[in-house]
């Protein structure tokens, strides 16, 4: 919901998947976003109501989906030359962690012999504004915005923004600044779970939402 | 055209290099995939976004056929412990090269344009980067990627006319157009043939020169 506020009119937005398709609920129609799918689609609707999908419309997570007017397909080489070529305004991902500089880790856990990388990489690589929409701290409470990703890295000081249960943090020339705390949350509470060192801004102020 | 998927994959072999379309579990070629399926090979190189059987519908080569995978999303985010190409990937019985989807649609794309290789911005700093030359380029760090090329494709595509025009529905097109470009048999599995001249010339995504074999399958296009 948070990330959703930031996204701007008729902006061309990538949701990455799991968490961040649930930001597209969260647009209001009004603002004239544009949604790319990965998988080859411009203009990415609502998902259908069940029992009204459309044969071979789905998103780049296999879910069915629907169109808004003027939408349009490509083959894969077309939808990364949106991607990489510089082309989307914005890119929500998902994250493992986030480091104090910007490097994303979103492909792959330590537990597991091999990752998926999907179009992540290129997108972090691609995008002109990445934000990572993700939980402030795993199930066990390990915190996810870490001074060194220890997971294998999806790009390299790419992360613009990012937006927890707790918090919004924009990252700045190599530095992590919290701009917004969750209700409720004081900013040490919120370094408390945070392993990098937080700039506290000093227009610091609750999350509306 | 084939008579059908069989007599249409009777010529790989073992060993072969096979790129297939689809994502998403759309725009994948079941029944090729089937008939290459029933033909028994061994020592497969798969050239795929994913290898992954999905919802329930076998839409994957057979794992035991398949000693190197060049995908994008080898396993799903959560563990599968039923998937063979997840325990052939762990056991290390099958050869895997992740590739960042992009590049990987790039370097099909560039294997049927005669472009050997080219640089990318993706991956650097990154796993996907080690064994790769860096240079800088106009101020970018980027990282050199070959071509990929393969014996055989086998894509899906909507309509086919008799010169082997294709055009594809909605998101099956994905990985279909460049592959059908970049191998040396390109065998494209379709639900309805129509006559030449029926296709608008303006509306064509894959130009016959590229298709070797079409193999009519009735009912849509797969889902």
């Amino acid at each position: 919901m948070r990330v959703a506020a930031e996204i701007p009119s008729g902006a061309y937005v990538n949701l990455g998947i799991g968490m961040p398709t649930l930001v597209a609920d969260f647009v209001p129609p009004e603002r004239g976003v544009v949604f790319h799918a990965e998988n080859g689609v411009l203009g990415t609707g609502p998902f259908p109501e069940p029992g009204h999908e459309i044969p071979d419309l789905v998103n780049a997570g296999g879910q069915a989906t629907t169109l808004v007017l003027g939408a349009s397909f490509m083959d894969s080489a077309q939808s990364f030359a949106i991607v990489r070529g510089g082309h989307l305004d914005v890119a929500v991902l998902g994250g493992l962690q986030v480091s104090a500089r910007g490097d994303l880790a979103n492909w792959r856990r330590a537990d597991r012999k091999a990752g998926s990388i999907g179009g992540a990489a290129d997108i972090a690589a691609g995008a002109k504004r990445l934000f990572v929409a993700m939980e402030h701290t795993t199930r066990d409470g390990h915190p996810k915005i870490v001074r060194e990703c220890t997971y294998p890295l999806t790009g390299v000081r790419v992360v613009d923004m990012v937006f927890t249960d707790l918090a919004v943090i924009r990252v700045d020339s190599g530095r992590l600044v919290l701009e917004e705390v969750a209700p409720g949350w004081s900013a040490k509470e919120v370094q408390h779970l945070t392993e990098a060192p937080l700039l506290v801004s000093p227009q610091l102020r609750e999350m509306t939402l | 055209m084939s008579a059908d998927a069989a007599a249409a994959v009777a010529d790989i072999p073992d060993g072969a290099t096979i790129m297939i379309g689809g994502f998403g579990g759309v725009g994948v070629p079941h029944a090729l995939i089937r008939a290459l399926n029933e033909r028994a090979l061994k020592n497969l190189t798969i050239i795929a976004n994913g290898t992954g059987a999905r919802q329930g519908r076998p839409s994957s080569v057979e794992a035991h056929m398949v000693a190197k995978a060049i995908v994008s999303f080898p396993i799903s985010p959560s563990p599968r412990p039923d998937d063979p190409f997840e325990e052939g990937y762990e056991s290390g019985g099958i050869a895997l090269e992740i590739v960042p989807q992009g590049t990987l649609a790039e370097r099909i794309r560039a294997g049927g344009a005669g472009i050997t290789a080219f640089y990318t911005p993706t991956g650097v700093g990154t796993p996907f980067a080690e064994g790769k030359e860096l240079r800088e380029i106009d101020g970018r760090l980027c990282l050199l990627e070959h071509a990929l090329r393969a014996d055989f494709a086998l894509i899906r595509a909507f309509r086919a006319d008799a010169m082997g025009n294709l055009v594809y529905r909605n998101a099956a097109r994905n990985f279909n157009p460049m592959m059908a470009t970049a191998a040396r048999v390109t065998i494209a599995e379709v639900g309805e043939v129509v006559e030449a001249g029926a296709l608008d010339p303006e509306a064509i995504v894959t130009p016959g020169i590229f298709v070797d074999r079409v193999v009519v399958v009735g009912g849509g296009n797969g889902r």
